[in-house]
């Protein structure tokens, strides 16, 4: 088998997961895009475990642990976008703006709408 | 091209269509259901490359576990169902050029550096079973493996702790006296306040008009 197809196709699914991370607005659709580039790179470590076959299957061992990893990472960052949606009704990404600096226009600022508190009015 | 090239190469249209789909579609629930799409396919690929156990592996947590609980999320920030135009941020266009500029350098290096790479793949049938993958896991990675499970552990505990709002915060209140859960007088801090109003809510616009009238009374 050619090794450049699976490659190739593990590249273009990486890119698809930054063009996510960056475009989406939505957290949870943030969370999918970083599942989607960690399936990338899985795809890249199984097929580079096909291409050496060492004895030690290190390449399918990393695999497994990075599937465990992407677990508790999307079970922790589902935790931390729902307590922001607690606090602050929304989990758009752009409206969270209590840590940018400079003055960002005032109607996508939600802390401008808010008290110190982070409670809307 | 064999004809294991000819099937990752549908299956990774597939995988790819979809996480376009994933990143593109207007409604979030189908983005969540694309995304099943999307590993799947990708399941397949695994088992085309001899790595079995780690397809079933990616079909029992990625489909079962983590999209399931990607649209618990999407369910309890009571995101709109259906159509809605907002989901893409302002910055689009930038990410657009940068996607297609990382998929550009990527691409031209994998290619210009495995273009000739070839795998016989008939010699690597049996090395991803459950029998192989196990016995290299608990002999040589048993290490990183219990390290891991430590780090499975802390992350529950975190997201336990996270997400019940009957914790108070740390530091401001050491001094808890049992009983003042009739009416909290003295509100000690936004974490307080806010929790003492969520405690009677009956429904997401009474919270909300609880808690702008204790804001208001603040004022």
């Amino acid at each position: 088998m050619h090794l450049v197809y699976p490659v190739v196709i593990a590249a273009l699914l990486f890119s698809v997961g930054v063009y996510g991370v960056l475009a989406r607005r939505n957290a949870i659709l943030v969370l999918m895009s970083v599942e989607l580039m960690l399936n990338a790179v899985n795809l890249n470590l199984v097929v580079f475990d096909m291409k050496w076959a060492d004895r030690l299957h290190g390449g399918q061992v990393l695999t497994l642990f990075v599937i465990v990893l992407a677990a508790a990472e999307v079970g922790i960052g589902l935790a931390l976008v729902l307590l922001i949606y607690r606090n602050r009704r929304t989990v758009d990404v752009d409206r969270l703006r209590t840590l940018a600096e400079g003055d960002p226009d005032p109607d996508a600022d939600v802390g401008a709408m808010t008290d110190d508190e982070g409670v809307r009015r | 091209m064999t004809a294991a090239d000819v099937v990752i190469v549908l299956l990774g249209v597939v995988a790819v269509g979809a996480g376009v789909l994933v990143v593109g579609t207007r409604q979030l629930v189908h983005a969540a259901l694309w995304l099943v799409v999307s590993f799947g396919a990708l399941a397949g690929s695994y088992v085309v490359l001899a790595a079995e156990f780690v397809a079933w592996v990616q079909v029992l947590i990625y489909v079962g576990a983590v999209v399931v609980l990607l649209l618990f999320g999407i369910m309890l920030t009571r995101a709109p169902i259906g159509r809605s135009d907002d989901l893409d941020s302002g910055n689009r266009v930038v990410a657009l050029v940068v996607a297609a500029a990382t998929a550009g350098v990527l691409v031209t290096t994998l290619v210009r550096g495995f273009r000739s790479a070839y795998v016989p793949i008939k010699d690597r049938v049996g090395s991803g079973s459950s029998h192989t993958l196990g016995a290299s896991l608990f002999q040589t990675w048993v290490l990183p493996f219990e390290a891991l499970s430590v780090l499975l552990l802390a992350a529950l505990i975190g997201a336990i702790v996270l997400s019940r709002t009957d914790i108070r915060g740390a530091g401001p209140e050491p001094d808890e006296e049992p009983e003042p859960r009739r009416r909290p007088a003295a509100p000690r801090g936004p974490v307080a306040r806010r929790i003492g109003a969520a405690k009677r809510r009956t429904g997401p616009d009474e919270e909300d008009t609880i808690v702008l009238s204790r804001v208001d009374e603040e004022i």
